[in-house]
């Protein structure tokens, strides 16, 4: 089992700032736009270099998804940034119309998604973004797993033509990914190779999924660790090659059990290979005030709660 | 720079509105569906910008590189788009044939998913077009590229408040090379927009969202000409410029005229006979 060890902790939306200040320097063609909330999405160095390249749309998100639109048209790569939960539900239509079904080359990047935002409470906690965007047609949907990956995926995303929803978050979690990784986008990251049960994490818990690994190994399970930082288009490749191997499976969350990765990869099963399945996920419920520790806790997102599923997917295996 | 491909006179403007609305006609007629009211009304407009106003190529080129561009907001006039867009040159005529029908490209509201030439972005949700209007003005302002950015709105659609957004936007950070259009025709679905949603004084509306208001005759080109070349005159002087233009639903057919009962119903085939006699032209082209 591979060791990942870890010196620092940083939020994934730094990641995200880092990334853009980078394309900032090396791509003349990216601009930024954010709706109000430049502090929490990091996006302060990369204006402070960029003035020209930077709109303040103020609070008016579908006017900002439009604008974003239009700005593809005269060759932009424009990069729109506010909250997971102003960037999908609020705008959906706008997406739809004139981004998806329009082909525009528009990057949505969300902060704050999940119930990690913590004391702000359900308004603000979106738990639904990955099914929505995921069921657009065009959509590319994104989720990395630390502040290098987030890093990485949002200078990737600068290459690839075509609408793209990149998820991250707000609290501070381990950086246990390489800096200088080249970022695949529907390409799995295999973290941990193993043979009793294969575990698809997405995002925060990814490193939630390696805790639970340990404990796992201690237990004398060996888990399969896979990260789906894409969701969408899913890598049915890495999912079938592992199932094949273990033959059952848990998918690792921070959105609603309905709509999200662990739906995506039913679907590759019950098509391909049907197999034991569990989700830790939320349980189609809002959120609600709490610390980001707290709330992980009280809605089922722990290493813990990883652990109780793969025991689960485990004992359902046929003999 | 391009320039206009046709820069016909008056009386020739006159001659490609009554084809262009003979195609309209004919179009909802053969599908039994479509929106022929508001395309009729608008019908001035559209053969103002594609054969006098706006400088672009028939070539037609995603990205628009120092050519006037058009986005059309209210999609559901999309028979007089797409049959301005055809009698321009950006397509053959006879494609219009396909108009709603299964496989073709000219769906029933625009759509860049088929690729049809002339159509930049999806619209038929209300509300959007202002928004990505803005958006290409400012690419063209950062491309240092100073050709135009046209828009049109349905005055229904004001009712939306992703165009309010819009407009506070526009006039706050001064996108001076757009010159928007409000189809004034005071009808929509339900009846007319005083009894569904006054939209009250629009020309003041604007006025206080630091925007350049003008108001002009959208079914006399003596009256639109005039209007567009002043508004093209008062861009970049750091207010978006928008044109309040009356129009007459379903100008040009006197049974069509005046009312919404025409906003979203064909014509039968012995109302198109009638429509047509009264769209005479000189040289009838129909596809």
């Amino acid at each position: 089992m591979k060791e990942y060890k870890y010196t620092e902790k940083k939020d994934t939306r730094s990641g995200f700032g880092a990334g853009l200040l980078e394309l900032g320097r090396t791509n003349p063609n990216v601009v930024a736009l954010c709706a109000d909330l430049v502090g929490s999405l990091k996006m302060a160095d990369f204006i402070k270099e960029n003035p020209e390249r930077f709109f303040q749309i103020g609070i008016a998100e579908a006017n900002m998804m439009g604008i974003a639109a239009g700005l593809t048209i005269g060759g932009k790569i424009p990069f729109t940034g506010t909250f997971a939960n102003f960037s999908t539900g609020r705008v959906y239509d706008q997406i739809r119309q004139s981004i998806a079904y329009s082909g525009k080359n528009v990057k949505i990047c969300a902060s704050h998604a999940g119930l990690t935002l913590g004391e702000d409470g359900a308004t603000h906690q979106i738990l639904e973004d990955i099914g929505m965007m995921k069921m657009l047609p065009h959509m590319t949907v994104i989720n990395p797993c630390d502040y290098n990956q987030t890093k990485a995926a949002t200078m990737a995303i600068a290459d690839y033509e075509g609408p793209v929803y990149l998820r991250f978050g707000r609290p501070v979690i381990p950086i246990f990914t390489d800096p200088n990784q080249k970022f695949e986008i529907g390409k799995a990251w295999m973290v941990n190779e193993g043979t009793d049960v294969s575990i698809f994490a997405t995002g925060h818990m990814v490193w939630k999924a390696i805790l639970a690994g340990h404990i796992l190994a201690e237990k004398g399970i060996s888990a399969e660790i896979i990260n789906i930082h894409t969701i969408k288009p899913l890598d049915e490749e890495a999912i079938l090659k592992s199932v094949a191997k273990t033959k059952c499976v848990v998918s690792a969350e921070e959105h609603n059990r309905l709509g999200g990765l662990g739906d995506s990869i039913a679907q590759v099963l019950v098509k391909n290979i049907p197999l034991p399945m569990e989700y830790v996920a939320v349980n189609d419920t809002f959120g609600e005030s709490g610390t980001p520790e707290e709330l992980m806790e009280k809605y089922g997102l722990t290493e813990n709660d990883i652990v109780e599923a793969a025991q689960r997917a485990i004992s359902r295996k046929q003999a | 720079m391009k320039v206009n491909p046709h820069n016909k006179s008056i009386d020739e403007l006159k001659e490609v509105a009554a084809q262009v609305r003979r195609d309209i006609v004919r179009m909802v007629h053969a599908v039994n569906s479509g929106h022929p009211g508001g395309s009729l009304g608008c019908t001035d407009y559209f053969v103002s910008l594609y054969f006098k106003v706006m400088n672009y190529s028939t070539d037609f080129k995603m990205n628009g590189e120092g050519e006037d561009l058009f986005f059309l907001s209210n999609g559901h006039i999309s028979p007089v788009f797409y049959s301005t867009l055809a009698r321009a040159g950006f397509f053959e005529p006879k494609e219009l044939a396909t108009f709603r029908k299964l496989n073709s490209r000219l769906q029933g509201h625009p759509a860049t998913e088929e690729g049809l030439p002339g159509i930049r972005v999806a619209s038929g949700s209300l509300g959007q077009g202002m928004s990505v209007a803005i958006g290409a003005a400012q690419a063209k302002k950062l491309n240092k590229d100073n050709s135009l950015v046209y828009l049109l709105m349905g005055d229904g659609e004001l009712q939306e408040g992703q165009v309010w957004e819009a407009t506070m936007y526009a006039g706050g950070k001064k996108v001076d090379n757009l010159i928007a259009t409000v189809d004034r025709n005071g009808q929509q679905i339900d009846g007319s927009t005083k009894e569904v949603m006054p939209l009250g004084d629009l020309r003041a509306k604007f006025e206080a969202f630091g925007w350049n208001v003008m108001e002009a005759n959208g079914n006399s080109f003596e009256s639109l000409l005039p209007t567009l070349d002043q508004a093209k005159a008062a861009t970049g002087k750091g207010k978006p410029i928008m044109i309040l233009m009356d129009t007459e639903m379903g100008y040009g057919v006197d049974f069509m005229m005046g009312s919404h009962k025409w906003h979203g119903v064909a014509p039968n085939d012995e109302q198109l006979e009638i429509a047509l006699q009264q769209l005479a032209v000189n040289e009838a082209a129909d596809y």
